[in-house]
């Protein structure tokens, strides 16, 4: 099933692999969080596995099964050409819940990060907006974590305003694009 | 209405057929029948309630019978709002700032059960009634309700305007009032 | 009481930060929220005009209050807008007409479908699945069954995945049938969305007939349907096959070369093939860009690669580009119904394991082992195995996928929508620079982004 990717991965990334399964045909390798970046890029670049779609980004708690590390942060790619996916997930611990942010190798990564962040706290390192898009601003907690309760609501009176989205530099730089002067 | 055969449509003064073409009635019941046949609603949709909605406006059930056709998207020229469709915490503002744009006299129906009570989400974003910020006039059950729920619960409003019944809105000011008077008394 | 007292004092007022205590004191349901106003000042001021929270949002913002000072006019485009898509956010940095900046905002429909199925057996988890892609509850309903079955790793009779197939594409084209419908009323072309919405109302009577329900037909089961079709199912589906090309023709023949529509589409919005792949497009969308990915014919399933049929293409993914394949699928998906129709073979509709179908009623009330399955089936659930799998269809909008992981329970451990509508609709932000603002609502009716779908 998928033997040449997992060749193609075992070849250069040996050591980093945790863990590899393939079970009801889907493939899954278990990577060290330090590494799981270089292993995404690779995986796009990487003309014998090109796998151009990032299709889905999202984050498994562990806690009730007694996991250790707690989180697995879970990559689905596909690949157009060759028609494989493969499934990549790294251990992320409780204590220390960041992750590079692979926004650099696929544009799709974005706001599938941001969920995760949303849902279960896990940070991911150089993503250009970290911030909640599900829930509203004033919630507090992480829905999806497995301590959360079901029914915790929090209340929002205020709709944001977004404006932290988009910092001031840019702003002066949207208002010199203006085709009329904006006076100050 | 008195008109005789051949289509007469001028009388001289003081005709005796005067009574069948005149009724009288009280300034209030003509209002109220005024605002039930023309209830503006303003479809606050935001999920599969909403498209039930749109086939309530639809030529197969056809809300234009009722006098609500004209459905406004703004608070300003509605006098029904009818919330259709699940509202979450994150969207409770928008709808009590949709809400308080709203002119008086106006009502809400609640429609579906997500927007009455939560529906089956009892969960940490979804808002379990709209009740919790306004106040509701009719409440429509369904999952979603069929087209001829709502237009059920749109006959029940009318039925209600036009009984003269305060929409809940005035029920509710009038409630803050009193404990507002009653407060004052205890400050005495 | 549903407004809280409105003559509070400042210092009475509750203060706007939360507590900072995440798992101590809980929100009680039926509270009260106080009438939006200006923090300081009595609500009573503010209620029923609005604007003095208008005022307060302008000078929040640090716009200038003065009207005459010149700046970049701030339009905020929903959740509760006039356009027929859904709750979501645009706010708009405008120069004229011309958009310099957009900002997306989500998660005004976030129902929580993912902590919900952790806390529901395997079977109860279908109405939630229907609520997801509202427009086709049935295709959801198959995606989720798919996924469990492959957990199971079962195979369902012959004449469920026929039937599957047949509601499935009937569901493809309501959703289609909402998707043209609507985008063409926020032109203008309120006409079509009267026709279509025609059309669909008989795909429902259909769906009533089927399953009871109109639109949330959480028809589909584990290991089959929920039970079988009716009597008269064919002939019904014949008469919907004659009828429906009409809806088709009628919105062609108005739509698609009429003058208006194609100013207000052609190069609209364009998209490459290999951007709208990098953001994880798929579906329609990635389609009209010229990618020729479709989960039916790229992974078939449900025997798709036997029937004879075709996949839409773009060239430039604007938004007429779009419409032009949504139509055509339209007419493929009925040749598909018509070819599965024709091939509908006999038989159970649902896999014959009692430990996963629900055993059928009179064995249920007259054997021991029919009452002993059904009970544990109601009480205890489905027991999947353990393990994860990821599987995948082609929903209304594109690849719907579902990521379960199951701990050899009852109920899932995880489950995870991949939703196709939250990968279009990222790069709304970027993409509608340089757009004017009347070409929004095409391009969002174009890219048929369903809240349900997007907040999950």
């Amino acid at each position: 099933m998928a033997e040449f990717v997992l060749e193609n991965l075992r070849r250069r990334f040996g050591d980093a692999l945790e863990r590899v399964s393939d079970d009801r045909g889907d493939l899954t390798v278990w990577v060290d969080r330090g590494r799981v970046h270089e292993l995404l890029e690779h995986c796009k670049r990487d003309p014998e596995l090109d796998f151009c779609f990032c299709m889905d980004v999202t984050a498994v708690d562990y806690l009730s099964l007694g996991g250790n590390p707690r989180f697995a942060v879970v990559y689905h790619l596909y690949s157009l050409a060759t028609g494989k996916r493969v499934r990549v997930k790294t251990g992320v611990p409780e204590d220390d819940p960041v992750v590079d942010s692979a926004v650099d190798v696929w544009k799709s990564t974005d706001w599938f990060e941001r969920e995760v962040y949303d849902m279960f706290g896990i940070r991911f390192e150089g993503h250009p907006n970290m911030k909640r898009i599900l829930c509203h601003r004033d919630f507090q907690g992480h829905a999806l974590r497995k301590d959360y309760p079901a029914d915790l609501r929090w209340k929002l009176l205020r709709p944001d305003d977004l404006l932290d989205e988009i910092s001031p530099e840019e702003m002066q730089r949207v208002r010199a694009r203006v085709s009329h002067p904006i006076s100050e | 209405m008195g008109l005789k055969e051949g289509g007469e449509t001028s009388r001289p003064v003081g005709d005796t057929k005067a009574p069948e073409s005149v009724f009288t009635t009280t300034l209030d019941k003509m209002v109220r029948w005024a605002r039930a046949g023309s209830l503006w609603p303003l479809p606050f949709g935001t999920a599969c309630c909403a498209i039930e909605f749109m086939s309530v406006v639809s030529s197969h059930y056809d809300l234009a019978r009722f006098g609500a056709e004209v459905v406004r998207f703004s608070p300003r020229q509605s006098d029904m709002m009818i919330v259709a469709g699940t509202v979450v915490d994150k969207q409770a503002p928008i709808l009590k700032l949709i809400y308080e744009q709203m002119c008086s006299p106006k009502w809400v129906i609640s429609m579906g059960v997500c927007a009455s009570s939560g529906g089956f989400y009892r969960a940490y974003h979804v808002m379990q009634g709209i009740d919790e910020i306004v106040p509701v006039d009719v409440y429509v059950p369904g999952c979603p309700p069929t087209p001829e729920g709502l237009i059920y619960a749109i006959m029940k409003l009318q039925e209600k305007i036009e009984r003269g019944d305060p929409s809940h809105y005035q029920v509710v000011l009038e409630r803050e009032a009193a404990a507002a008077r009653g407060r004052e008394l205890a400050r005495v | 009481m549903v407004f809280k007292d409105a003559a509070l004092t400042p210092e009475e007022m509750p203060k706007t930060t939360p507590v900072p205590d995440p798992y101590g004191g809980r929100l009680p349901t039926g509270v009260s929220w106080e009438p939006l106003g200006v923090p300081g000042q009595p609500a009573s001021a503010a209620r029923g005009t609005g604007l003095e929270v208008e005022r307060h949002i302008v000078e929040e913002e640090g716009l200038s209050a003065d009207p005459l000072a010149e700046d970049l006019m701030v339009v905020n485009i929903g959740p509760s807008h006039p356009a027929m898509h859904g709750t979501f956010r645009l706010k708009c940095w405008l120069d004229g007409e011309t958009i310099v900046k957009a900002i997306p905002e989500i998660g005004y429909l976030h129902r929580c479908f993912e902590k919900m199925a952790e806390l529901h057996p395997w079977q109860e988890i279908f109405p939630y699945t229907d609520r997801l892609n509202y427009m086709s509850s049935f295709l959801n309903n198959v995606g989720y069954a798919m996924a469990v079955e492959k957990l199971l790793g079962i195979e369902i009779p012959k004449r469920a995945q026929r039937i599957r197939v047949i509601l499935g594409e009937l569901s493809r084209i309501m959703d289609h049938f909402v998707c043209v419908g609507t985008n063409l009323v926020d032109l203008g072309a309120l006409t079509n969305f009267w026709y279509l919405f025609r059309g669909r109302e008989e795909i429902y009577s259909l769906m009533e007939h089927v399953s009871g329900a109109r639109m949330m037909v959480a028809y589909g089961r584990i290991g089959g349907l929920m039970r079988d079709v009716h009597a008269g199912f064919e002939e019904e589906v014949r008469a919907l096959l004659a009828t429906l090309p009409r809806y088709i023709d009628d919105v062609d023949g108005l739509i698609t070369n009429n003058r208006i529509f194609i100013d207000r589409s052609r190069g609209v919005h364009p998209i490459s093939g290999p951007d709208a792949i990098d953001w994880g497009w798929t579906g329609p969308c990635l389609r009209a860009a010229g990618v020729p990915y479709d989960v039916r014919k790229a992974h078939p399933y449900y025997d798709y690669d036997q029937f004879d049929w075709q996949v839409p293409i773009g060239t430039t993914g604007d938004v007429y580009d779009r419409y032009l394949v949504r139509m055509e699928e339209m007419r493929q998906s009925l040749s598909i119904v018509r070819q599965a129709l024709d091939d509908l073979p006999d038989g159970p509709v649902n896999v014959d394991d009692w430990t996963i179908a629900p055993p059928p009623k009179d064995a249920v009330y007259n054997t021991i082992e029919g009452m002993v399955a059904h009970f544990k089936l109601t009480f205890e659930g489905v027991q999947v195995p353990a393990g994860e799998v990821y599987s995948y269809t082609e929903g209304g909008n594109g690849e719907l996928g579902f990521y379960i992981v199951s701990e050899g329970a009852g109920q899932p451990y995880r489950i995870h929508c991949r939703a196709p509508c939250f990968a279009i609709y990222q790069n709304i932000g970027q993409s509608l620079e340089g757009c004017m603002l009347s070409d929004i609502v095409a391009i969002i009716g174009s890219l048929n982004v369903i809240a349900g779908e997007l907040d999950r």
